[in-house]
């Protein structure tokens, strides 16, 4: 059983592969497709979470809306697009349920009501640039990593700063309830918060603020966008492990994900929504990182 | 409680700034405003018209519109404020934070006016009249007779507007300001685990400042009330 799946994996991978390779690189709006598979009977445990959702055919998964590359939605498009978006068609689709219909939503979680969305149920899962934090694993129940990524500095093309240790005492631009703006202050430099990534980004243009700080991969996104403008500077002077949360009262979950996220690993199907998504502007695919055990039941 | 206290500090420069950007648009206002009703409540036509005008179009705006226009507005045409970088002790007033006091006193001032004139429509004709008839200017007027009545009478409407605005200050916490407001975020973010006592001990904080204000406020009242 087993072995057909590694083949199936390994030919489908193969095939993409070959597709992609004469394809264009594909439009950044569109994610990959990826198909419902089958679920046969026993695949869940009788009285899981994942039963439930599969017996259900319908998911519920908290996203950010406002993040290119990661969890992002324009007001044109009907669903969201970016990496946490892809890792979640993944998990999707190992219930049984097709990612792109209307059995999924994808509810907008912005950083301050994930732990109470997952809380009280209302979203089933959450893939929202969610750092795994000790202190948040005390509410919600966390595991990944999928993504490990690390905080870096944009700056204006043309600026001699070559990274965070230039702008100690300088005002640095981040979004207001990140971890990235107590960074900023903990490496000595002034936060300045934001509503938005994109605001810090016109402040940095119009030469209000000297630099803005986050995770590289969302500056990596904005340079993209203001090309000769931005630069993305320095070394990562954080390490942020990005992972999937779920609910506490639904501890069977954390084996159910961590096991589709090492599939996805093996299969490739990762480094491909890796390339799709955040690749799209210049960063390597790294390799997979290691995911956390899960807490014993 | 502990995550407050454990970041005590962090939380009582938050509160510096947001105290700070009370005082300096509260009393930039005030001066503003003053001159303002002056001028609406005045016998130059295109003044009175003039102030009215001011008071009808930023009466009008919310208030994050008006800070936003000197936020990015600005910027966009060379002002970015890079003139203003003062520090006093550990807080740093830098141009985002001239930019948000610019906008509070722009909008407050709206209101400062407007409360003033309620003042002066209190104040009876009368005194004005009698001010004139023994040969004071506009001026003295103004600052002798009715000005001085007229503050009296708009105390509580004055002490409204500046509670307003003292709270008004958390707009500065999403446009570069790390005052009360974006430091709550902050801390909700971090310790996920007590959301509700950071934000309990945050609005606490806040309803202690506006009753300190509203003390201040009832206890000029009755200083300057007339026997």
């Amino acid at each position: 059983m087993r072995h057909t799946r590694i083949k199936a994996a390994i030919a489908v991978l193969g095939l993409s592969l070959s597709l992609a390779a004469c394809g264009d690189a594909g439009s950044d709006d569109e994610g990959r497709d990826v198909e419902a598979e089958e679920v046969e009977e026993g695949k869940f445990e009788e009285g899981t979470k994942m039963a439930e959702l599969a017996e259900a055919g319908k998911i519920t998964i908290g996203v950010k809306y406002d993040q290119p590359g990661l969890g992002f939605k324009d007001a044109s498009s009907d669903v969201p697009t970016g990496f946490d978006v892809e890792v979640a068609k993944l998990l999707v689709a190992d219930l049984g349920i097709d990612p792109a219909s209307d059995s999924v939503t994808w509810e907008e979680t912005i950083s301050d009501n994930r732990e109470p969305y997952l809380e009280e149920g209302r979203v089933d899962l959450v893939l929202a640039s969610y750092s795994i934090t000790d202190e948040r694993r005390k509410v919600v129940g966390q595991t990944g990593p999928y993504f490990v990524t690390g905080q870096q500095v944009l700056v204006k093309a043309d600026s001699d700063i070559a990274g965070i240790e230039d702008l100690k005492g300088k005002t640095v631009c981040s979004v207001t309830g990140s971890t990235s703006l107590e960074n900023v202050e903990a490496a000595g430099a002034k936060g300045a918060p934001a509503d938005t990534y994109s605001q810090c980004a016109e402040d940095v243009l119009n030469g209000t603020v000297e630099a803005m700080s986050t995770d590289g991969s969302i500056l990596l996104g904005l340079a993209a966008q203001n090309e000769g403008e931005l630069k993305v500077v320095g070394d990562e002077f954080s390490e942020e492990r990005i992972g999937v949360g779920y609910s506490l009262e639904t501890p069977e979950m954390c084996d159910w994900i961590n096991g589709v996220l090492e599939e996805s690993f093996e299969d490739g199907s990762w480094a491909e929504a890796f390339e799709l998504t955040l690749g799209g502007s210049g960063a390597e695919t790294p390799e997979p990182p290691a995911l956390d055990p899960c807490p014993a039941a | 409680m502990d995550v407050v206290l454990d970041n005590a500090s962090a939380v009582a420069l938050a509160f510096g700034y947001t105290l700070s950007l009370f005082v300096v648009a509260g009393v930039l206002s005030g001066i503003f405003g003053t001159l303002l009703a002056a001028m609406r409540v005045g016998p130059v036509a295109v003044l009175s018209r003039a102030a009215a005008i001011y008071v009808t179009l930023v009466r009008n705006t919310p208030l994050l519109i008006v800070i936003i226009f000197f936020r990015f507005a600005g910027p966009k045409i060379g002002l970015t404020w890079s003139f203003v970088d003062i520090s006093i002790g550990d807080l740093n007033l830098n141009n985002l934070y001239a930019a948000c006091v610019v906008g509070l006193t722009v909008y407050t001032t709206a209101f400062v006016c407007e409360a003033l004139r309620s003042g002066v429509n209190a104040v009876d004709l009368g005194q004005a009249e009698a001010a004139r008839a023994i040969g004071l200017p506009f001026s003295g007027v103004m600052r002798e007779v009715v000005l001085p009545q007229a503050m009296r009478a708009s105390v509580p409407p004055l002490a409204s507007v500046q509670i307003a605005m003292l709270k008004n200050t958390t707009v500065c916490g999403v446009l570069g300001v790390l005052e009360a407001f974006a430091r709550m975020k902050g801390l909700t973010n971090d310790y996920a685990s007590s959301r509700t006592e950071i934000f309990v001990a945050f609005a606490l904080i806040f309803v202690v400042l506006v009753e300190v204000l509203s003390f201040a406020s009832a206890r000029l009242e009755r200083r300057w009330r007339v026997a």
